[in-house]
């Protein structure tokens, strides 16, 4: 047009679609009420069984790690452990699933930013696992004394923890594009690296060579920390858990930006 | 096009390039005015739908401008995209979902306020009012075509896109859907569909652009693209076959063809010839006619020799 509109300009008057962040939410949540057995059940039931195995069976014949009983040791490791394959699963799913189907074509086309997308998808990501985490925590005090030294740490770590690893499970949804692909990151680098970062032990049980080795699995930092919040006790001081969790949020962070100012895999 | 109001859409030196280097749009220039039905013409793989989705922020153009509603596509994305609804050409839905969420979810992500009397008319003009607690994944092709109809209407876009809104639909579907068009017109809503259904252009469409590897190579009123490119032609079957035009007929500029058999008048814009005078004339020369037939070209005869024309 060679005159100006009257109109023009009124895109930045609608700063923020908060409408469009909580349609996107809700309908991420709904998608795990209408499977609230898997989500939240079968996670409950599978803890009690780490509970009769590692805690009663095994744990039993365990010494307390720095003045903690084996079964309530295990607990911060075993939320964790959750947090991080549900937030990723939820995150990654959540987008490429969209991708996947097709219908990715009406978010792409409403007036909503990247940074309201990434709000939307990983906070409900990170809602459904902190959910998971709490439901979790809550099982496991039926069968062991579990107390919670600091408070204000334990939600800190678990909040910085289930946004990460959602915005991680972002990033991997974007990058799929096969069902493969999807399950390809979790299965063989988080989880391995989880079971061997402390999640069942603390690492000054290893032989020297092994925790030294440790001390490269990032993921150590991160279990080690929110263990801390639980007991006082850590593997590695918490001045640097705190750092790597943070250091890994913002590297997520940084990832995601890239990914949307490049468009990267969304559109071409 | 009224050249004195403003263009709902404007497209200047819209390109785009894929990363393969395959170019689907070469400099595209278009104007679409507020209120118009707009069919886009083409065969496949002519760049239909990379035009649709780079204005609906799909697809993102490699060089050119685009406004809907004044604003810019890109700049002013959220004003743009608001004011656009777009059906696209694969039936892409979720499948738990019910109708009644689906569209309403597409109504908050389009930025707008739950209005559930608003969603709910809609569903009673598309034909979904009983199954708007139905999973949409329980529903038949033609009934998932309206839901994606009500998801693009869900935040009352002043701009339609309809992509090939009528491929494999039944005709039932065909006919609300053409209903629907004119309706939304009455409202003031602008629309733009492609199809490769010619029928459905002539039908509905004030005016057709036709599209052809990637390039525009006509926008034209509909009314006016019917009268100069059709041709009507005056088909005079003959009794006995004759071996030449007799020249007493060659005022009348008539060619001979099908063995002789018949004698074809093309008429020439909108001059006509006194047809009376030529039956006469060949009567007094004993030319016998066994039947006489006119033939007007359709918008799809226009079509396939314009695709034609520049292969």
């Amino acid at each position: 047009m060679s005159f100006p509109s009257p109109r023009a300009g009124s895109g930045k008057r609608l700063d923020f679609n908060h409408h469009g962040v909580w349609a996107i939410y809700r309908f991420e949540i709904a998608r795990a009420l209408r499977t609230l057995v898997q989500t939240l059940v079968t996670p409950a039931i599978t803890t009690s069984l780490y509970f009769v195995v590692f805690g009663a069976a095994i744990g039993s014949r365990l010494d307390s790690l720095g003045g903690v009983g084996y079964g309530a040791f295990i607990v911060p490791g075993l939320m964790m452990l959750a947090i991080f394959s549900e937030s990723m699963s939820n995150a990654s799913f959540g987008i490429f699933f969209p991708k996947f189907t097709g219908t990715i074509y009406e978010v792409l086309s409403a007036p909503i930013s990247y940074v309201e997308i990434v709000i939307a998808y990983v906070g409900a990501a990170a809602t459904k696992s902190i959910v998971l985490g709490l439901t979790i925590l809550a099982t496991a005090s039926l069968f062991v004394p579990v107390h919670i030294l600091h408070p204000g740490w334990m939600i800190a770590f678990l909040l910085v923890n289930a946004v990460t690893f959602s915005l991680f499970g972002f990033i991997l949804g974007l990058w799929a594009t096969g069902w493969e692909q999807l399950q390809l990151i979790p299965m063989l680098v988080v989880t391995p690296l989880t079971f061997l970062g402390g999640a069942f032990y603390s690492i000054s049980m290893l032989p020297p060579a092994w925790q030294t080795v440790s001390l490269f699995n990032p993921i150590v930092y991160l279990i080690s920390g929110f263990r801390w919040s639980f007991y006082g006790t850590a593997d590695v001081r918490v001045g640097l858990s705190l750092a790597f969790t943070l250091g890994f949020f913002a590297a997520c962070l940084g990832v995601v930006a890239l990914i949307f100012k490049t468009g990267y895999r969304l559109k071409n | 096009m009224n050249p004195d109001i403003a263009p709902v859409i404007r497209i200047r030196g819209l390109t785009k390039r894929y990363a393969s280097g395959a170019v689907a749009l070469k400099p595209v220039d278009l104007d679409i005015a507020k209120g118009e039905i707009f069919a886009l013409l083409g065969p496949n793989g002519a760049g239909k739908s990379t035009l649709i989705n780079i204005i609906c922020g799909i697809v993102t153009p490699s060089s050119g401008s685009v406004t809907a509603d004044g604003h810019d596509i890109q700049r002013e994305y959220r004003a743009a995209r608001a004011k656009i609804g777009l059906v696209p050409q694969e039936l892409t839905t979720d499948s738990f979902e019910t109708v009644w969420a689906t569209v309403n979810f597409s109504r908050g992500l389009f930025g707008k306020p739950a209005n559930p009397d608003y969603v709910a008319r809609l569903l009673r003009d598309l034909s979904l009012s009983d199954k708007r607690n139905a999973r949409i994944m329980s529903l038949s092709g033609g009934m998932k075509r309206r839901v994606m109809i009500a998801k693009a209407l869900s935040h009352e876009p002043e701009i339609l896109f309809l992509d090939e809104p009528t491929a494999g639909v039944d005709v039932e579907l065909r006919r609300d859907m053409w209903n629907l068009v004119r309706s939304l017109r009455e409202r003031g809503v602008t629309v733009i569909l492609t199809t490769h259904y010619i029928e459905e252009a002539e039908e509905m469409a004030d005016r057709v652009g036709v599209i052809n590897k990637g390039e525009l190579i006509l926008v034209e009123e509909k009314r006016t693209l019917m009268k100069t490119l059709g041709k009507r032609q005056l088909v005079l079957h003959l009794a006995s076959p004759l071996s030449a035009v007799p020249p007493e007929l060659g005022p009348w500029r008539l060619e001979l063809s099908a063995g002789g058999h018949e004698l074809v008048h093309t008429v020439d814009g909108d001059r006509s010839i006194d047809v009376a005078a030529l039956l006469e004339r060949m009567s007094s020369l004993s030319i016998g006619i066994r039947d006489l037939q006119t033939h007007q070209s359709s918008l799809e005869e226009i079509f396939v020799s314009l695709v034609s024309r520049h292969a």
